[in-house]
């Protein structure tokens, strides 16, 4: 596409306002939120955890309510940024406006575009702060080094925000983003990791999980809440952040496209 | 040599093919209010978005406030202030927090910023309503903050696209006494309008826009002076158009017949008048030209998106 508004992004402080605005809109309305990041991945523990794992019993030499833990952080994390960054930043761009009041400030899609992906993470970081608190306090967590999820988080909530803004520039509609959950976020979530481990499945789909992100935000996940050793940390940080790179510049891009015209 | 706010030469603006502004020149001095007219999709808010740097001209150079426009669009944002057409307010926010947050975008600092508060929720009428959610706010109340929001960074120069569409007489009156003291202080104003009597009333200088064209550029009296006669005469009643066969035309220098009325435009509305008192089932109204005779004069009298 030999087309200027595929210009690479140039990035600034100035993301840091869209940022603030975001945090301080939540702020305002965190109690619905809080009631979701602790209690939506306490029932998953709980029910499946314990009701489910009783009958499975140990996978991968771990307690399946640890293993499904140890997931769970990851894709509620991953769901988290994936919401903000379709239903909240469409809101946003399309029906209040606040992109176009932005954007007669000194202020340009690449700062929004980085303010919205920042946000997302931060959310994402929220979101996986509760689940390791709730974790922890079930008994689930091996020792400090579990702190170490949360930058991944932070990272794993840029990159999947970052891929949902690139859905987002290219929708019509809410509705639209019914095939990006069912064709790419729902099969991400059930097959990577997260229920079970991916050898279970037949070698064809495992290829295909893991040339996506959530497949190795788990990876590192799972040995840094139970203790074991990590193994490959840069490689599997090495795809998200790829991908997180990759989705900014096409969202900024199809944004351009979209809003300056 | 007036100094200018904008300069826009041979500006134009394609949309799917279609020219919607077309090789537009633009002048507009410093300190001086301006106004842009024109029906419904004539391109005012086209022409103004890319005076803003929101949308690339497809030609043209233009320049707003010593800065090249779009590349320079950043610097320009920082000194001028937008009152967009519809409101795009923070739902989630309250009045101040609307505009402190407003104020962060040009990376104000908070404490100046609580400092002027107080000066631009008086200038918005809205000192009581400090901590009131946007959604407790009338259309009136929200344009008026809007517009304070406008000016957290002390603009040279703001832009209004029709600042007071679907507002009652006196919310218009109590903008135009704001819009008046910003011009008091010194500041430029852009504004697009469909109220002839507002153009009327505050702007120095106005350009009549219609399909992407400029028809005119002047102030208001001028263009009342120079695009039509001073006096007219609307007769309606039944046999108007015989009234207007017979005696009309050769009496008034222009006859146009809108709807079921007949404007007389005359240099001397005396013999018209005189006429009329002879036909007592024609009713009259007598009045001096205004601009929206110009308007309807240059932009013709059928419906634009019909
Ligand atoms: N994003 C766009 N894509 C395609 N066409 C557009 C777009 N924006 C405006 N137009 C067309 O350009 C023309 C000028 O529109 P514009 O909004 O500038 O008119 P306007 O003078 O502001 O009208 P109004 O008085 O109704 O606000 C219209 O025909 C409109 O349909
Ligand atoms: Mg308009």
């Amino acid at each position: 596409m030999p087309d200027g508004n595929f210009r690479l992004p140039r990035f600034s402080s100035r993301c840091l306002p869209v940022w603030q605005r975001n945090a301080q809109v939540w702020i305002k309305l965190s109690g619905p939120s809080l009631v979701g990041n602790f209690g939506e991945p306490l029932f998953y523990l709980l029910a499946l955890g314990y009701g489910l794992g009783s009958f499975i019993g140990e996978v991968d030499g771990l307690p399946y309510i640890v293993f499904l833990a140890t997931g769970i952080v990851c894709s509620s994390a991953m769901n988290t940024a994936t919401f903000e960054c379709l239903y909240s930043a469409y809101t946003r761009m399309k029906v209040q406006e606040t992109w176009a009041a932005m954007m007669a400030a000194p202020l340009n899609l690449d700062d929004i575009v980085l303010g919205e992906v920042l946000w997302a993470g931060t959310k994402s970081l929220i979101s996986a702060t509760a689940i390791l608190l709730v974790a922890s306090l079930l008994g689930l967590v091996h020792g400090w080094q579990a702190v170490g999820v949360l930058p991944v988080a932070f990272l794993l909530g840029c990159c999947f925000g970052a891929m949902a803004l690139v859905v987002t520039a290219i929708s019509p509609s809410y509705d639209f983003f019914l095939y990006y959950f069912t064709l790419v976020i729902t099969p991400m979530f059930l097959l990577s990791g997260v229920f079970f481990p991916l050898d279970s499945v037949p070698e064809m789909v495992q290829v295909g999980v893991q040339l996506l992100p959530l497949y190795h935000i788990v990876e590192v996940v799972r040995p840094l809440m139970t203790g074991r050793p990590l193994e490959g940390v840069f490689g599997h940080l090495l795809v998200p952040l790829l991908y997180g790179l990759a989705a900014i510049w096409l969202a900024l891009g199809l944004l351009r496209r979209r809003l300056l015209i | 040599m007036p100094d200018f706010v904008v300069n826009a030469r041979n500006l134009r603006k394609i949309y799917a093919g279609e020219v919607v502004v077309d090789d537009i020149q633009l002048n507009i001095r410093r300190g001086e209010c301006f106004g842009l007219l024109g029906p419904n999709g004539a391109g005012k808010t086209t022409t103004l978005r890319m005076l803003l740097g929101l949308t690339p001209p497809d030609g043209g150079e233009l320049n707003v406030l010593g800065f090249e426009i779009p590349r320079q669009a950043r610097q320009m944002h920082a000194r001028m202030g937008l009152v967009p057409q519809g409101d795009n307010l923070d739902p989630d926010f309250s009045v101040a927090q609307n505009l402190r947050t407003y104020a962060r975008y040009f990376g104000i600092p908070r404490s100046e910023l609580d400092q002027r508060l107080p000066q631009l929720l008086a200038f918005a009428s809205l000192e009581h309503k400090a901590d009131a959610g946007i959604s407790t706010l009338s259309g009136g109340m929200k344009r008026r903050l809007t517009m304070a929001r406008a000016l957290v960074n002390d603009p040279e120069l703001v832009v209004l696209d029709e600042p007071t569409t679907g507002l009652d007489p006196q919310a218009r009156q109590l903008i135009w006494q704001r819009l008046r003291e910003l011009l008091a202080q010194g500041k430029s104003l852009i504004l697009t309008t469909h109220y002839m009597d507002e153009a009327q009333r505050l702007c120095d200088r106005l350009a009549i826009m219609d399909n992407g064209h400029i028809l005119v550029e002047e102030s208001p009296a001028e263009l009342i002076c120079q695009h039509i006669e001073p006096q007219v005469i609307e007769v309606f009643g039944p046999g108007v158009e015989q009234w207007g066969v017979d005696c009309g035309r050769n009496l008034a220098q222009r006859l146009e017949q809108v709807g079921e009325t007949l404007f007389c435009y005359a240099e001397d509305e005396q013999p018209v008048l005189a006429s009329l008192h002879q036909f007592p089932q024609l009713q009259f109204i007598h009045r001096r030209a205004n601009l929206e005779d110009v308007f309807l004069k240059l932009t013709g009298k059928e419906l634009r998106d019909a």
